[in-house]
């Protein structure tokens, strides 16, 4: 067995805390991990990359494109741009909530329509998953806790190797102590929202 | 995070990481460093741990200066580990080539984190030559467990050799992350040591320097002897077709290439010779797969003549792989007709939506912004040359500013500016950090007075070293590691060196910049702007900045743009209708824009 993820996003919105989390929950189901992250000058609101691999026998830290499982996508334009990681029949988890890239705040670049953005995965792919991360969790308490329900969503995903109970458990464990209440209900959020949906 | 001084069986590590429990586990008594990706995250970790280690650690001025000292530590018997980025290594490769001819007496090994594919460089320079160059032997590791694992046979390698050891990584080692097996803590290696006199080995004179040189070279033919037999140099799996490789290329070859023997090499100079040639001996033919220079492949090629072995190499020489940017998995297909090549799926397609980009830009609230706005504001139509530097600010390059037309290397902006000066009539601006001011600013600065170049230096003073992560630098004072030191004065230097025009600003009250800047404009001499105010970043890391947010009054607002024209931030966003808004979630109510616009239209809340 062998699974990759390519999770993608923008600097700031907790791409290196997911891999960390999907990262060592492969680890203690008993797989072994590669992993490479992106650090540096990219992380100032940058387009961000984290690449996950796990299995029986895995050595590089980089997926072949078109080679990934999973597109875990933190932002509509950033999962768009990322397809060629993935293939026809890969899952793609797309928040639907967007990051406004500096040209687009100061209105000289245009956002492109979200509905659009779907309608572009769908053409290529035929498991595409959607969710308004950001808008779920601040249902929970705080916008910043999205990234935990990307995880919660991604638990719910067909075919995704790692237990739900043990994607939490690590992820509780990884967040501060004061923020856990937030994540767990993150978390269970959009576990729910996505397995409603599948 | 996982503990890198605890007594866990295995944790799931950054290279950096597990190259930092390295140094534990080798009982590294000594560390020195100047920040720069992808090594950067090695001096965070020792920053907060050397002290609970029992270890001296510090972020000196710069990479000459952080080999000195470490180099000093080594020669009084001190383990000592110093590491930077490839480019570090340029600006401490003088020291370097006469430690080797001096020596170390404990071990001492020297990290050049490479960055091939430029992810966060300037060049992608491959710096295993360097090992060549100075004639000190280089270990390669390949995945965080070597990274290391490798920390400690690499000290056994200086010490028994008495030569410091150039520890080679990739941007794909320092940054990927695996699962690591830890060992023992060392705890018998010595923390302070006594520096024996010894003329001949230490006083590098011409009389001692040529003898130092022939032993030198005698250590190298040990060096060999031990190359030829060291388990960091393994033959995996058999085949009539050979593949010679180090560093990350190792895992693509694993991973994506079947029905090889591979010849991985750890220990990378010398080349062990010898087993070199026995293993290509008898081979159909070898193929070299490694990043950028054909380093090993050339070796390959002269092991081949000097054993006469008729066999095919192929690499880089025959183009088979390419010497420009990172390899990957699908670097592998470029031996497709070579060898056989795990099949990947067929990748979705670029969708055909045009996609906003998304580079990397200064953050909200930076005041890089203001100052920028400023200088762009006074300089107004008079022709000049922005000479820029190395750090957050060479973001500057992108619009709205384009302050950043001449960069190649940390200070280098500020000495080019003195060229410009002399032979355009373009008036050079040179923009430097605080960092890179003490690292390599004070002699161009210099440089300039002493030959009366017309320049203006502006200090971009952000309180950090931002880029890199936040460390501390001269100009803040060290904190840390039970060592407290008072700030050096920026201002205080320059005006000790003699500029008659020193002016001190806050980047957030822009109009008052644009004033300053029109005066510097037209000094006739050396000119110095310091533009003092702390990175949001690291108020926000240190909990100190303050709960403030731009609001802007839609009754007042006369839809000019300006803020957006002069200050770009990404806290000021446009709506479909016309109106601008601040974005609560970004702002830090800095008011920069609040500054600039012509209404008063925008104000700062508490």
């Amino acid at each position: 067995m062998k699974y990759s993820v390519q999770i993608v996003g923008v600097g700031g919105q907790g791409v290196l805390l997911a891999s960390m989390v999907l990262g060592n929950a492969a680890m203690r189901a008993g797989h072994k991990v590669m992993m490479s992250e992106v650090h540096g000058m990219a992380q100032r609101g940058g387009s961000v990359l984290s690449t996950l691999r796990f299995g029986d026998e895995v050595y590089s830290p980089l997926e072949a494109t078109g080679g990934a499982d999973l597109i875990m996508g933190f932002e509509p334009v950033e999962t768009v741009r990322s397809l060629p990681l993935g293939h026809r029949e890969s899952t793609v988890l797309m928040n639907l909530d967007p990051v406004f890239p500096a040209m687009v705040a100061a209105g000289n670049e245009p956002y492109p329509d979200v509905d659009g953005l779907v309608a572009a995965v769908k053409k290529e792919n035929d498991h595409l998953m959607t969710i308004k991360a950001t808008e779920i969790a601040v249902q929970a308490g705080k916008a910043v806790a999205a990234n935990a329900v990307m995880i919660g969503a991604v638990a719910a995903a067909k075919g995704f190797p790692l237990d739900k109970g043990l994607l939490k458990q690590v992820l509780l464990e990884t967040v501060p102590p004061k923020f856990k209440d937030l994540n767990a209900k993150a978390f269970d959020l959009g576990y729910t929202a996505m397995r409603d949906k599948s | 995070m996982a503990d890198l001084l605890g007594n866990s069986k295995q944790e799931l590590l950054l290279g950096n990481e597990a190259i930092t429990r390295g140094l534990f586990e080798a009982g590294v008594k000594f560390a020195s460093t100047y920040p720069g990706t992808p090594s950067s995250e090695v001096g965070n970790l020792l920053e907060e741990l050397s002290e609970r280690a029992g270890m001296y650690f510090e972020f000196s001025s710069n990479e000459k200066t952080a080999v000195e000292v470490s180099a000093a530590a080594a020669s009084s018997g001190v383990r000592s580990f110093v590491f930077m980025k490839h480019v570090g290594l340029n600006v401490a490769a003088d020291p370097l080539m006469t430690l080797a001819y001096a020596g170390v007496r404990a071990g001492m090994l020297v990290m050049s984190a490479d960055d091939p594919s430029a992810h966060s460089s300037q060049n992608e320079q491959d710096n295993r030559y360097y090992a060549t160059l100075a004639l000190i032997p280089m270990v390669e590791p390949s995945t965080p467990q070597e990274a290391k694992d490798f920390v400690a046979a690499a000290y056994e390698v200086s010490e028994k050799l008495g030569l410091p050891v150039l520890y080679r990584t990739t941007t794909r080692v320092n940054h990927a992350r695996g699962i690591v097996t830890f060992g023992k803590l060392r705890t018998d290696t010595p923390l302070k040591g006594h520096f024996e006199k010894d003329d001949p080995h230490f006083v590098n004179i011409p009389a001692f320097a040529i003898h130092n040189r022939v032993r030198l070279l005698e250590k190298n033919k040990q060096a060999l002897a031990l190359s030829e037999t060291s388990p960091l140099n393994r033959v995996e799996g058999s085949s009539d077709v050979g593949i010679i490789t180090s560093g990350v290329s190792y895992n693509y070859v694993k991973e994506y290439v079947a029905g090889v023997s591979i010849l991985k090499l750890g220990f990378t100079n010398p080349v062990p010779e010898q087993k070199t040639a026995d293993f290509i001996r008898g081979k159909k033919f070898v193929i070299v797969v490694e990043e950028l220079e054909p380093y090993l492949e050339d070796q390959v090629l002269r092991i081949c003549a000097q054993h006469n072995l008729n066999v095919p190499v192929h690499g880089k020489r025959d183009g088979v792989l390419p010497r420009e940017w990172e390899f990957s998995p699908d670097t592998m297909r470029r031996l497709k007709d070579l060898v056989a090549i795990k099949p990947a799926p067929v990748p979705m397609p670029k969708a055909s939506v045009t996609l906003p980009g998304r580079p990397p830009s200064l953050c909200a609230g930076c005041p890089h912004r203001g100052m920028y706005a400023a200088v762009k504001k006074a300089v107004d139509k008079t022709p000049v040359v922005y000479c820029s530097d190395i750090g957050c600010y060479t973001l500057g390059v992108q619009p709205p500013f384009r302050t950043a037309d001449f960069i190649i290397c940390m200070g280098g902006g500020a000495g080019a500016a003195g060229g410009f000066a002399q032979v355009t009539d373009q008036k050079p601006i040179a923009f430097i950090g605080d960092s890179t001011f003490f690292h390599s600013g004070v002699p161009p600065l210099t440089n300039a007075l002493f030959n009366h170049h017309n320049i203006i230096m502006v200090i971009l003073d952000n309180r950090t070293t931002a880029m890199t992560g936040h460390q501390p630098n001269p100009g803040t004072g060290r904190h840390f590691g039970g060592v407290n030191t008072e700030a050096v004065d920026i201002a205080g230097i320059v005006k000790g060196l003699g500029v008659q025009f020193i002016r001190t600003v806050n980047p957030y009250d822009v109009k008052n910049c644009v004033a300053v800047m029109k005066d510097a404009l037209v000094f006739d001499g050396v000119a110095v702007v310091i533009s003092k105010c702390p990175c949001p970043l690291l108020l926000r890391k240190e909990k100190r900045l303050e709960k403030k947010t731009c609001v802007v009054d839609k009754d007042k607002c006369i839809k000019c743009y300006t803020c957006l024209k002069m200050i770009a931030c990404p806290a000021l966003i446009k709506r479909p209708d016309g109106t601008v808004e601040t974005d609560p979630t970004q702002c830090i109510g800095c008011g920069m824009c609040a500054s600039v616009c012509p209404k008063e239209a925008i104000g700062v809340r508490q």
